[in-house]
């Protein structure tokens, strides 16, 4: 459905997107996953005929964006980061506008514009004016506004940013919801990993332009989680800690990998203790500490990071290669 | 076509959706107001000592339509850089311009459409003093040809600067910016070749072409010359040809 290959695109000397290739199946969710400034608007923008390319390409639904952009826009449904909203509209004035702009037929109109309402839930708002409208209702008037054509592929730009728990909950479910529904191809962008392990059939990572990683959501997890880091804090009960005592017992324990000292006050040390791959080393930490005297005072495991997701993507990568190398 | 005017009645409903075709119209409505008092007023006393001296009586389209159509020509230099302004700039700013970029719409429908709803709601500002010219058909008997000249005129230079216009908000996401920048535009076409009066070098030649102004005095006559229909109809094609440059760039820049 969607076929990007080696993208680039420089605004004069920075280079915003580096030789991207990836491909995206009919039906797929895919995460498209990065820090902010990595080059995810970027890409969306030149997927969405917005922006041309400076060299490589994109096929979209059998189309070139470069070649035939007419015939790609017709394809996709696009809500970028701001949704873009005429305040001075009423909601199915607006939807009616997009609609006749993308291609839907005068007979089709009020019928479709129904369907976006109840799917996206903005029904009782219909006939509100858009610059009257809450944060979250304006999002789903934007999802509404990018399905009103009903098109083969869907992009979305940060959709959940700035919303409140609740409509971001809200939000994934619709997005669920009309993947298999009106059968979308959807790539959404977000800096939020959960959110791809919660909405997302496949991930593409991407940092300061370059693709990390192309995986399903479950492979990648695996990878990530497999090595898991927990954050350990113990507390001698008669005066001074002997940290390398405690260093070299935590080290012990099968399954530990390495044990980075964080933080010592006095008789307190904080430690970073990683494990290695599918072990699972929480218990024996806290019968170590216990054992040898200690008081264990935390104890949780470390939340990755989408910097260390990064870190460990990138390094695991080169270990392969230099695996693959030494073979 | 079906883009043009889908586009084209967004446009000219935001017009009327916000306070700016009101606006301008009531200022319109009390400028032209004025200065119709003014030029009726003056050819009623005019008219008074003429017809004591016993002279001819007076052509009301020479001394009542002819100085109004001027001034109105100048106001219109006012009046435009406020309708243009928002076209381009406001979409740029609050991000729509991502939604009509992306939607199936060619760049020249989008530019005729914007285009096309300025010059309706001028034509709309300027169908306002049509009340007033009624009362000179129900007290007096103008002859109506030179005046639709004269409107027929006034559009034209109404939209070659409206091109010019359109072409400046696409240059800026701010309004101000975009009412400034064509503002200048407009005065400096109008003052252009005040410089120009006792030269004829080839310079003072183009320059005198130049201004927009000087080419609606004929059309304020009643006089329809083809070189003066060319020079607007040439200017709007150049006013729309940057515009469409200028969102060609938008994209390669952006």
């Amino acid at each position: 459905m969607i076929k990007v290959d080696r993208l680039t695109k420089r605004y004069g000397r920075t280079v915003a997107v580096d030789e991207i290739s990836f491909t995206v199946e009919k039906g797929q969710i895919v995460g498209f996953l990065g820090p902010n400034g990595a080059g995810k608007t970027t890409t969306m923008r030149v997927l969405t005929c917005f922006l041309p390319p400076t060299s490589g390409g994109a096929t979209m639904a059998g189309f070139d964006v470069l070649k035939q952009p007419l015939e790609v826009k017709k394809r996709i449904g696009y809500l970028p980061e701001i949704p873009p909203l005429y305040p001075e509209m009423e909601v199915a004035e607006y939807l009616s506008f997009v609609g006749r702009l993308k291609g839907v037929s005068k007979s089709n109109l009020a019928r479709r514009v129904d369907e976006v309402c109840g799917l996206c839930a903005i029904g009782d708002v219909r006939f509100k004016l858009i610059g009257r409208l809450s944060k979250g209702y304006r999002q789903r008037v934007g999802l509404a506004q990018a399905i009103i054509h009903n098109p083969d592929i869907l992009i979305l730009d940060e959709p959940t940013a700035g919303l409140d728990p609740k409509q971001i909950i809200e939000t994934r479910e619709l997005i669920k919801e009309l993947a298999k529904v009106g059968e979308h191809t959807i790539i959404l962008s977000t800096h939020i990993l959960p959110e791809v392990e919660q909405t997302c059939e496949k991930v593409i990572i991407i940092n300061k332009g370059k693709l990390v990683a192309t995986d399903s959501v479950e492979n990648l997890t695996h990878r990530l989680r497999g090595a898991e880091s927990i954050s350990v804090e113990i507390e001698s009960r008669n005066g001074e800690l002997d940290l390398s005592e405690a260093q070299r017992r935590l080290e012990q324990i099968p399954g530990v990998s390495r044990v980075i000292l964080k933080d010592n006050k006095g008789p307190r040390a904080a430690f970073e203790v990683e494990s290695l791959e599918k072990h699972v080393v929480r218990g024996d930490v806290a019968r170590a500490v216990v054992e040898a005297g200690w008081n264990l005072n935390e104890l949780r495991p470390v939340a990755m990071s989408l910097e260390d997701v990064f870190l460990q993507l990138t390094a695991s990568d080169a270990e392969t290669a230099a695996a693959g190398g030494a073979q | 076509m079906k883009n043009i005017w889908v586009l084209y009645r967004k446009e000219l409903k935001s017009y009327f959706s916000s306070w700016i075709a009101y606006l301008l119209m009531a200022f319109f409505a009390v400028v032209f107001g004025y200065f119709f008092y003014a030029a009726t007023a003056i050819f009623v006393s005019r008219g008074m000592q003429a017809m004591m001296m016993g002279g001819m009586p007076m052509d009301m389209n020479e001394w009542i339509v002819r100085p109004l159509l001027m001034n109105v020509s100048v106001i219109g230099l006012f009046i435009i850089p406020m309708i243009t302004m928002r076209l381009f700039a406001e979409e740029k700013r609050t991000g729509t311009i991502e939604l009509l970029m992306t939607s199936p719409v060619r760049d020249y429908e989008l530019i005729m459409a914007k285009w096309l709803s300025a010059v309706t709601l001028y034509a709309a500002i300027l169908a306002i003093s049509a009340v007033n010219l009624t009362y000179l058909f129900v007290y007096g008997e103008p002859d109506w040809k030179p005046i639709l000249v004269g409107y027929l005129g006034l559009l034209l230079q109404g939209g070659c600067l409206l091109a010019i216009g359109t072409f400046v908000s696409t240059l800026t996401r701010n309004q101000i910016i975009a009412v400034g920048g064509t503002f200048a535009i407009c005065m400096v076409l109008w003052v252009i070749d005040w410089v120009t009066a006792y030269d004829s070098s080839t310079w003072a030649e183009v320059l005198r072409y130049l201004s927009v102004v000087t080419h609606f005095e004929p059309f304020a006559k009643g006089v329809l010359d083809t070189k003066d229909v060319v020079f607007y109809v040439s200017m709007i094609f150049f006013g729309l040809f940057l515009t469409a440059r200028s969102m060609e760039s938008l994209r390669w820049r952006a």
